[in-house]
């Protein structure tokens, strides 16, 4: 009976997935699209859960369905709602996908059973981890905790250090701090004092501004 | 923002319990789900919900950028601090055994893993927060450039 419930979750959560994908592929209002890919993670999320892999599941939900939404809203603010009709036609990229797809379809026929308990994952080191870790690491009873901190301690601090290094190139890119000595604005270079923010230079180039029909935004500073 | 009671009220009576949510997951990682990576995400996330309410304005005088900015490294700071401590102690770098000293002569090896591993989690947690935090801000802080 469980079986079967599970199974039917299975399909429902599936079958909503799917649409999911095809509704954010052919919708051309990106709003709605950053919703839906919202919406898949969370489906993906639920999907994690009846496959038991709730660690997962709690990251996917967190951050693929709360702040990477939050953060593609953010990008909408900036470039606007619509998307731009494609310049090509879309059958080279379809033929490339069917290719993919039909790979990893084919793949996925090698793929062990689910769950099942001779499975080559099963072999190698999972034994250990579930059999010995009370012993080595103490008693941590929720076994992924002992293997991504302690056995696997290596990889998480990589993990930590891709995570800081992500910050670090997102704030070269997009951070707003103090500007350089000499900054490219209005179609000349302007010495600039330490610690002068944008909009104060705009403000101080366009009291210079004889005719008065500087619109540029405080975006276009530095950009020369 | 005066129409928007609800939000603002549900906001200021929610972002208290999302960060102590926070850091139940943070610290109940050890016997459920969640961990360093979850809690930071979901601390990072109250922050984030406060600024889309109350404007980026009065979350940066909650939380200045420049603080997110040290979090985000001071978090792998202290992850490395754990390795470098272990390795002092007679260890390998992160073998979190040695924490305490030199394996089964003056410690529990098991302590030194528990401890080993709350600082790490830690250290994952402080990276996560003040990253998610950061990049919130540099994409929010930017204004639409109109052509």
């Amino acid at each position: 009976m469980t079986e079967i419930i599970v199974q039917i979750v299975d399909v429902v959560l599936l079958v909503i997935l799917a649409i999911t994908g095809i509704a954010v592929i052919r919708t051309r209002n990106l709003f709605a699209a950053v919703m839906l890919a919202g919406i898949y993670s969370l489906v993906s999320a639920g999907l994690f859960v009846v496959m038991d892999a709730v660690d997962v599941a709690f990251t996917e939900a967190a951050v693929g369905a709360g702040i990477s939404t939050v953060l593609l809203l953010g990008t909408l603010a900036l470039v606007g709602y619509k998307e731009s009709e494609p310049a090509h036609k879309p059958l080279l990229p379809l033929f490339v996908v069917l290719v993919t797809g039909g790979i990893l379809v084919y793949g996925t026929a090698d793929i062990p059973p689910f769950g099942g308990a001779d499975n080559p994952v099963h072999q190698h080191v999972a034994r250990h981890y579930l059999e010995d870790s009370e012993g080595e690491v103490g008693h941590i009873p929720n076994v992924v905790t002992s293997v991504l901190a302690s056995y696997r301690g290596y990889d998480t601090m990589g993990e930590t250090a891709v995570v800081f290094t992500a910050m670090v190139g997102v704030l070269l890119l997009l951070a707003r701090g103090p500007l350089p000595k000499r900054v490219f604005y209005d179609g000349q270079w302007h010495s600039v004092k330490p610690g002068t923010t944008r909009e104060e230079m705009v403000a101080a180039v366009a009291g210079d501004d004889t005719d008065g029909t500087d619109d540029l935004g405080p975006e276009e500073v530095g950009d020369g | 923002m005066d129409d928007r009671v609800i939000l603002r009220v549900g906001t200021k009576i929610l972002s208290p319990f999302i960060l102590l949510f926070a850091l139940y997951v943070q610290f109940h990682g050890d016997y459920g789900p969640g961990g360093g990576f979850q809690a930071g995400v979901i601390f990072a996330a109250a922050f984030v919900l406060y600024a889309l309410v109350f404007g980026l304005g009065n979350a940066v005088r909650v939380m200045p950028p420049k603080v997110a900015y040290i979090c985000g490294a001071a978090g792998v700071a202290l992850y490395l601090g754990v390795g470098y401590v272990t390795m002092f102690r007679g260890g390998e770098f992160l073998n979190y055994s040695y924490l305490f000293g030199v394996y089964g002569y003056e410690h529990d090896p098991t302590h030194g893993q528990h401890y080993g591993i709350i600082g790490v989690e830690l250290g994952v947690l402080v990276t996560v927060f003040g990253v998610m935090v950061a990049l919130f801000y540099a994409f929010a802080g930017r204004r639409r450039i109109d052509t």
